[in-house]
């Protein structure tokens, strides 16, 4: 276990380093950004007494780098500063937006991850003939449409003509999970077909390749069937390419879902970034990319704990 | 059904679909209607080159094909069961459960995801033979009957924690496990050390004796059927030349070609007295990777001019490495190389141009050693335009007579390396070294990937060029059969060390230390009840001790 621990804790320390240096560089990119926050708060009218003492409440006559360790130190314990725009504190506004994307991410993942491996599977088991050519073409179709498109497709089916979601994914505070699911159903669906085809494809693959090893002709002698062939001897040596697919993802779900949020009108993060960037709410722009960094750099994390963990030569060394 | 002709291959035929870009697809015929039939508790020993089928016959009486290849006609009973009509799901309830198989590489065909003891069984519960607690009681049985250290335990172990022979006796229990009438055994020792092939070759014997199971037993090395089989069929090229008792087959072979494989590597080479003066000289070379330990220590060998210096061990007993040292690519961490009464650099990058044309290399594997997008002129010309700055007609005059030398026709020049065969590619190998007139070439497992009666032309042409151009060899093989048909003097290595070093007469001569005497009596030979003799007599000194 100790190589293993090692490999672990090393990739640990780095994720860490790697997020400090991502916020280093938000926070210089953000520097370095056009225009003026105190005169696109207080407008074109604005005195210039007024927006030197705006200045200086913001903060932002202090040297660059005192800002950046005022800014670190709050985070570090939570406080992620106030919006520049309407002065709500960023933690609270985001505590809420953040667990609505993360529940939609959760519930498309729920769906999704375990519908691409066993459609990766099923390709696999029948190589070549119709089932795989039509799990291909499908999913591959789906990956092809643009999300708006998918998005008012399910739209039109699923909430219009049969009634069966609605339409618009209102959630608020205090909703019972069975409504909240069935709030962000068709949002989930239109994720799933999105980041289907990447991950059952790649599962194909990976579990393609581990079909030419010997070790699958020793279990087909055996007389193992096909399909046990390919989930016990097949599967647990492909998981290592699979789980990096499915955590980017992952990733791609919590981070990259602006469209869908907009085309669902849902509370989540996307939009709240979006919405400040063009309003140059620089520490609300700065917390979010913080935070998504940050679910970049621990999803893959993830990923790789996971490949080490599933090698059996790490896990127990000779 | 009739438990003497449990087994019966009736005029098998087995074709594979080539699918080369760029040309229609063509049929090819591998097996030509083999028949065959085997008694239960036989073993019957298909012998032959690569490509003779025999690997393909094996596969097919669990009616398998490998990669493309599909079974065009013919009949396989077993049991009285023609296993070709089979469909798949008869197929599934048949392999592993009346015949199972043990592949040419344990540790590639062990997945590595799973504990050994699971694997060993997995066939036995997949068909509802044993209760879990039954079928792990017979492995351990079986571990123990196939003398595996620690019986009780080996089998909560993964893949990689086991040695490769050890590996072997694993994959023999897990054929043996279901209790099966048939076991294919492809290859099983080729790939193991000499000393560890006559332990794992003891096991599965004894344990063939034991349960009583019929054996096909594929190899390309009749010394080694010749243990273990009742009956041997000679194959080649899809045909069968001859069939017969092991007996008859070994000391009274009908057809040219079993006589030609019963008396490969009869080689006689009389051996050269080494000069006052070395041409070659090695002294005390320690050397290792990265930061690791030392590989080898202590090393000192002589290399005289046009003698052949066989360096001999088993796997991971350093020998590439000194052949590494002596390039320059790795260089020594202390010793040095003298090279005709002079110091040679230890590093390759700041060795003179006329040191690097002295020392060629021929590899292992001729496949990966050539570049297959360039012609066989353009691999043995690159040399004599490098190193001697020769262009033009001149070229093409040296390039068509080192393709005299190496006894192939000069229009190869223009063919490319994969329209060549195994033991071509070995020869254009040699011709690309022997392009830049060297004074010693080192010559890596040069035979090791190649059939016998092959690698018996390459050593032939190696110690006829040898006395043509007196170049030296540095010979690095494994295989002692070799080392007897070309050295001159022989390094014996061991971990690392020199175990034993001399002239041939010396080194071949008692008395022997230990680890000379063990791999000697290690190699197999042709004549039946070897393998008894060398284990009884190993017994005996144990006991002794």
């Amino acid at each position: 276990m100790g190589l293993a621990f090692k490999l672990i804790a090393q990739r640990i320390s780095l994720g860490i380093l790697l997020l400090f240096a991502v916020s280093v560089l938000i926070f210089v990119g953000t520097q370095i950004l056009p225009g003026d926050v105190a005169q696109s708060i207080l407008g074109q009218s604005a005195t210039p007494e007024n927006l030197a003492n705006l200045r200086k409440d913001l903060g932002l006559n202090d040297p660059p780098l005192t800002r950046y360790f005022n800014w670190l130190g709050g985070i570090m314990v939570g406080d992620l500063g106030t919006a520049l725009t309407s002065g709500a504190n960023i933690s609270e506004a985001i505590a809420s937006r953040l667990g609505n994307t993360l529940f939609l991410a959760a519930v498309a993942a729920v769906i999704s991850v375990p519908t691409a491996i066993f459609l990766g599977l099923i390709a696999v088991r029948y190589k070549d003939r119709w089932p795989d050519k039509l799990i291909s073409a499908s999913t591959l179709a789906s990956i092809s449409l643009p999300e708006f498109f998918i998005g008012y497709l399910l739209i039109l089916v699923f909430g219009v003509k049969l009634g069966w979601f609605p339409t618009v994914a209102t959630v608020y505070d205090g909703m019972g999970f069975g409504d909240r699911l069935n709030a962000v159903m068709l949002p989930a669906l239109t994720l799933t077909l999105v980041v289907l085809a990447h991950m059952m494809r790649m599962t194909r693959a990976a579990i393609l390749n581990v079909m030419q090893s010997a070790y699958i002709e020793t279990a087909e002698l055996k007389g193992l069937s096909s399909f046990k062939v390919i989930w016990k001897h097949a599967l647990p040596n492909a998981i290592s390419p699979v789980i990096n697919v499915v955590m980017l993802n992952m990733a791609y779900l919590i981070v990259g879902v602006v469209v869908v949020e907009v085309i669902f009108v849902y509370p989540g993060m996307g939009q709240y970034l979006v919405d400040h960037v063009s309003k140059r709410d620089v520490p609300v722009v700065q917390a979010c990319g913080l935070i998504f960094a940050a679910i970049y750099i621990g999803l893959n994390l993830i990923a790789d704990i996971i490949s080490v963990l599933s090698n059996p030569r790490l896990r127990h060394p000779k | 059904m009739n438990d003497a002709h449990f087994l019966d291959i009736r005029d098998l035929k087995i074709g594979v679909t080539v699918r080369e870009p760029g040309t229609p697809p063509r049929d090819i015929t591998i097996v030509h209607g083999v028949s065959t039939t085997l008694g239960k508790g036989k073993v019957l020993g298909l012998i032959g080159e690569s490509g003779a089928g025999k690997s393909t016959i094996g596969l097919s009486s669990l009616a398998y094909g490998r990669g493309g290849v599909e079974i065009t006609g013919g009949e396989v009973f077993v049991n009285g069961r023609d296993i070709l009509e089979m469909g798949r799901s008869g197929l599934n309830a048949f392999r592993g459960r009346e015949v199972s198989y043990v592949s040419q590489s344990a540790a590639a065909g062990f997945n590595p995801a799973h504990r050994l003891i699971d694997q060993v069984i997995e066939a036995t519960l997949e068909h509802g033979l044993m209760s879990k607690a039954d079928a792990e009681a017979r492995a351990k049985e079986l571990f123990a009957a196939l003398s595996l250290p620690d019986p009780e335990t080996i089998g909560d172990r993964y893949p990689h924690q086991v040695s490769g022979g050890q590996l072997q006796r694993v994959m023999t229990a897990m054929a043996l496990c279901p209790k099966p009438d048939l076991i294919v055994f492809d290859e099983p020792t080729t790939a193991l050390d000499v000393t560890t092939q006559i332990d794992v070759l003891a096991a599965i014997k004894n344990a063939i004796r034991l349960t009583g199971v019929a054996a096909l037993y594929i190899t390309h090395d009749l010394a080694v059927v010749a243990q273990v089989a009742d009956e041997i069929m000679v194959l080649r090229d899809g045909v069968t030349i001859e069939h017969g008792s092991t007996k008859q087959i070994i000391e009274d072979p009908q057809e040219d070609y079993t006589q030609a494989l019963v008396s490969v590597r009869s080689i006689v080479h009389q051996e050269k007295q080494p000069d006052a003066q070395p041409l070659i000289r090695m002294e005390n070379i320690v050397a290792g990777y990265g930061s690791g330990p030392d590989v080898i220590a202590d090393v000192t060998v002589d290399i005289y001019q046009g003698q052949t210096l066989a360096v001999v061990g088993e796997s991971g007993s350093g020998k590439s490495t000194l052949a590494r040292v002596l390039t320059g690519l790795l260089p020594a961490r202390s010793g040095q190389i003298s090279f005709d009464g002079r110091t040679l650099t230890n590093a390759q990058k700041d060795r003179p141009l006329d040191d690097l044309r002295d020392i060629q290399m021929i590899y292992q594997m001729a496949d990966t050693a050539m570049n297959p997008r360039q012609t066989i002129g353009t691999i043995i010309g690159r040399p004599i335009e490098f190193y001697f700055g020769i262009k033009g007609q001149e070229l093409q005059n040296r390039i068509a007579a080192l393709l005299e030398k190496i006894e192939l026709p000069a229009d190869m020049a223009s063919r490319y390396p994969a329209e060549l065969s195994g033991g071509q590619k070995q020869r254009v190998c040699i011709a690309r070294a022997l392009a830049a007139e060297p004074k010693v070439i080192i010559c890596d497992e040069v035979t090791s990937a190649l059939d016998p009666l092959v690698a018996d032309g390459i050593l032939k042409l190696l110690l006829d060029l040898q006395k043509r151009e007196n170049v030296a060899y540095m010979f690095i093989t494994h295989d002692l059969a070799t080392v007897k048909a070309i050295a001159d003097s022989i390094a014996v290595m061991h971990l690392g060390k020199l175990a034993r070093y001399g002239t041939k007469t010396h080194v071949l001569t008692p008395p022997f230390d230990d680890y000379t005497d063990l791999l000697l009596s290690s190699v197999p030979e042709m004549e039946l009840g070897w393998l008894e003799a060398v284990t009884a007599s190993r017994k005996m000194e144990s006991a002794g001790n």
